[in-house]
């Protein structure tokens, strides 16, 4: 196989699986977009914040030491246990659950009816506190996160790849992992929504909140759900990118990675997310490999993912998989 | 009612006026935001140091030192509102730790005769004292980071860089792109090939920068990055089983933040540093004496020893030797900002001043003039040991090639001076 097929193979194959990993952020906007109109600023936030969250419970570190110590006076930093991953897991999950409820209880009930502006400015809020809170209670070092996800170049597929081209491919079994996972995310959620009572409300809530509060669902209820759901699939994203990078401060900012595949996919379809991601991820990689490199001195990939966005955008306002907004006067 | 006016009256201007008899050195830091891994150790360092001075020695001079923070969060217009804010209180002396930061402060800072250290960042050329009267960059400069990375690479490879392949992965930004010059200068000088990998601000996703270093096999790289870039490049270099003694990493790109991460597979990663590694030297018990265990630390003291905590520690220490000169000079105490300056133009640090201070090797030997407001650019190699998790020294401090060097300084330095219509100060 020529040398620059097998490379643009190879880059092409990162190119999915890097979107698979813009897509799982991409994910979190989507359900709370979808069942509350909410464009949710803070996602990038949650998924710092699970993440924080998840590496403080394995490392047993007391939360809000540093604050504890200097009004206390005392030295505690740590349990002195650590905590199985999956249980690890576990616990966030409902330390994600709490904050759903109180996000709902403390802040959106309040708003209910409010223009969607004000719901993003608040949603703004939500991120700022988020990360103080974040802060206070787990500090701002860098921690590492292993929670047993291999990393590294796939030696299988290189070995394969070598023998049948000539060339070996690099793929990250983190991303091959990722993908997995993203894959059994939105089948599941999928299902959730199409086959349990709890999935169907939120559609209908969805669709329409003042025909589903008539029909007896609580709006209450739905809305901390999708928050819920909103928080595992913020915790799944930290912790894969976490893995990446150790989970830090910026993990927040991969928001940003999410907001193209949100403009190409639509605000308001898991599929959606999910296809965006893998064209956004696809189509960055792509044109930094045959252009951005070559001829344009690189690191055009951000750019780029934001310019391939608003091309899709001027054909198809709604996204890919968004719903058509027809307004009659 | 009269009396209580004048009370009230006199009150409320002291209130106002800011405190005069101190030394005033505001510490612009930041201990929030995406950088905030790399801002609290070296804000840590920066304030245990004069805390030090001021509970074991009184200060400097029998004058007390300030330390004002002011948050930036590695936010340039934050920095800058920072500096306009705390200038009023008798600042001494700035040190922004951020690029962007000091690039907004050059003009400021002269205009207001306070001066500013940017130690290993900020704008080389401001190595020129003669264009750049209040800004000074000892001991050393991007330029010379890059410099002696090539030089230690020579010395690997024995002696020659004839037909080799060196990549530069670098920040995306002002700052990323300061070695670039120097090292198109030092490929032709040495004919070895230079391939540039812009990485762009966060760095969180660097999957095509690596797999272009896959592809392109270069036998080194050298790393200008800062934050989160770091500790994924350390990571995709692992990843494609990049040597890890083979890739070096600027001083912002070498502290423990930035391979721990990445655990075992980060072992043998190299980085450039100006001043010594870890805790062993007299200082650090006198740390421990009178503000580790006094509780007086600014942070929570688990940072003490770490790399960037030390280039805190280091950059304290500059500007508390240049306090110290700057009253010999003027014989006052009670310094000011133009005195200040003046301390700085004059300061000489000795391997003598260095033992006597508790720091013993910690850092180059250096002169700075009213010409060099520089030093003269020795820089080191470290390295990292995953299993003990911790850096060592696997070199001499060496000097980076000024033959190359000076005259991009002065190239660089003259553009800004006719931008500014600046006839000289020396």
């Amino acid at each position: 196989m020529p040398e620059q097929l097998a490379f643009t193979i190879e880059v092409f194959m990162n190119g999915l699986m890097a979107g698979v990993l813009y897509a799982l952020v991409a994910l979190g906007f989507v359900l709370i977009y979808k069942a509350s109109g909410i464009f949710n600023y803070a996602q990038g936030v949650m998924a710092l914040f699970a993440a924080l969250t998840l590496v403080g419970i394995m490392e047993g570190q007391v939360p809000f030491s540093h604050l504890i110590n200097a009004i206390l006076g005392t030295e505690v930093h740590h349990f002195g246990w650590h905590v199985p991953a999956f249980l690890a897991i576990v616990l966030t999950m409902v330390v994600m659950i709490v904050l759903a409820y109180c996000v709902q209880r403390f802040v959106f009930r309040y708003l209910v009816g409010q223009e969607p502006i004000i719901l993003f400015m608040a949603t703004i809020g939500l991120a700022y506190f988020l990360e103080g809170v974040g802060d206070l209670m787990w500090g701002s070092e860098i921690k590492t996160l292993d929670v047993g996800l291999p990393q590294g170049i796939n030696v299988w597929i290189d070995e394969f790849t070598f023998d049948a081209t000539g060339y070996g491919f690099f793929i990250d079994n983190l991303d091959i992992v990722a993908s997995i996972v993203a894959a059994i995310l939105v089948i599941g959620l999928v299902m959730f929504a199409q086959y349990t009572k709890q999935g169907r409300a939120m559609r209908a809530v969805a669709d329409d909140h003042q025909a589903a509060l008539s029909v007896g669902v609580s709006l209450n209820f739905i809305w901390i759900l999708v928050w819920s759901l909103a928080g595992f699939v913020a915790l799944v994203a930290g912790i894969m990118w976490g893995a990446k990078s150790g989970v830090q401060f910026s993990l927040s900012l991969i928001a940003l990675k999410a907001l193209p595949v949100l403009m190409l996919g639509g605000f308001t379809s898991i599929p959606g997310a999910i296809v965006g991601g893998l064209i956004i991820g696809v189509g960055e990689k792509l044109f930094e490999f045959l252009i951005g490199a070559p001829f344009l001195g690189g690191a055009t990939e951000n750019w780029f993912a934001y310019m391939l966005a608003l091309v899709f955008l001027v054909f198809r306002p709604q996204g890919l998989f968004g719903e058509k907004i027809i307004e009659r006067v | 009612m009269k009396y209580k006016l004048g009370t009230l009256a006199v009150a409320g201007l002291m209130a106002a006026s800011p405190v005069m008899a101190d030394l005033v050195f505001p510490s612009l830091s930041y201990r929030t935001g995406p950088y905030a891994a790399g801002g609290i150790p070296f804000a840590d360092g920066y304030a245990d140091y004069f805390t030090l001075l001021n509970e074991r020695d009184g200060g400097i001079g029998g004058e007390t030192i300030r330390v004002p923070e002011c948050e930036t969060a590695y936010n340039t217009e934050k920095g800058v509102e920072c500096y306009e804010s705390t200038k009023g209180e008798g600042a001494l002396v700035y040190q922004p730790l951020s690029t962007g930061i000091t690039y907004q402060l050059i003009p400021k800072v002269t205009a207001d005769d306070i001066p500013m250290l940017t130690s290993g960042l900020g704008r080389t050329s401001a190595k020129n004292g003669n264009v750049f009267s209040h800004v000074f960059n000892f001991p050393a400069n991007y330029w010379d980071g890059a410099s002696v990375a090539i030089k230690h690479i020579m010395e690997q490879e024995g002696g020659s860089l004839e037909g080799k392949k060196i990549a530069l992965v670098y920040h995306n930004s002002a700052y990323g792109k300061e070695p670039i010059r120097t090292l198109q200068e030092l490929s032709e000088k040495h004919g070895f090939e230079l391939k540039e990998v812009p990485v762009d601000h966060p760095g969180q996703e660097q999957k095509s920068q690596w797999l272009q270093i896959r592809r392109d096999k270069p036998d080194y790289v050298i790393m200008y990055g800062w934050g989160v870039m770091n500790q994924v490049a350390v990571q995709e270099a692992a990843n494609i089983r990049f040597p890890m003694d083979k890739f070096i990493g600027i001083w912002w790109s070498g502290s423990e933040n930035d391979v721990l991460s990445a655990g075992a597979k980060a072992d043998g990663y190299k980085a450039l540093t100006f001043h010594n590694v870890g805790s062993d030297y007299p200082l650090y018990d006198d740390l421990k004496k009178h503000v580790i265990d006094t509780g007086k630390t600014a942070g929570a003291g688990d940072q003490v020893g770490t790399v960037l905590y030390n280039r805190g520690i280091y950059a304290a220490m500059l500007v508390a030797e240049a306090a110290r000169t700057a009253q010999e000079i003027h014989g006052v105490t009670d310094i000011t900002g133009g005195q200040m300056r003046d301390g700085m133009e004059q300061l000489e640090i000795t391997e003598e001043k260095m033992a006597a201070l508790g720091l013993p090797d910690f850092g180059p030997e250096f002169s700075v003039s009213c010409d060099n407001h520089g030093g003269e650019g020795f820089v080191a190699v470290t390295q990292w040991d995953a299993e003990a998790k911790e850096w060592n020294l696997v070199s001499d401090f060496m000097q980076s090639d000024q033959d190359v060097i000076q005259p991009l300084i002065d190239e660089d330095s003259k553009a800004y001076a006719d931008e500014n219509a600046i006839e000289g100060n020396c």
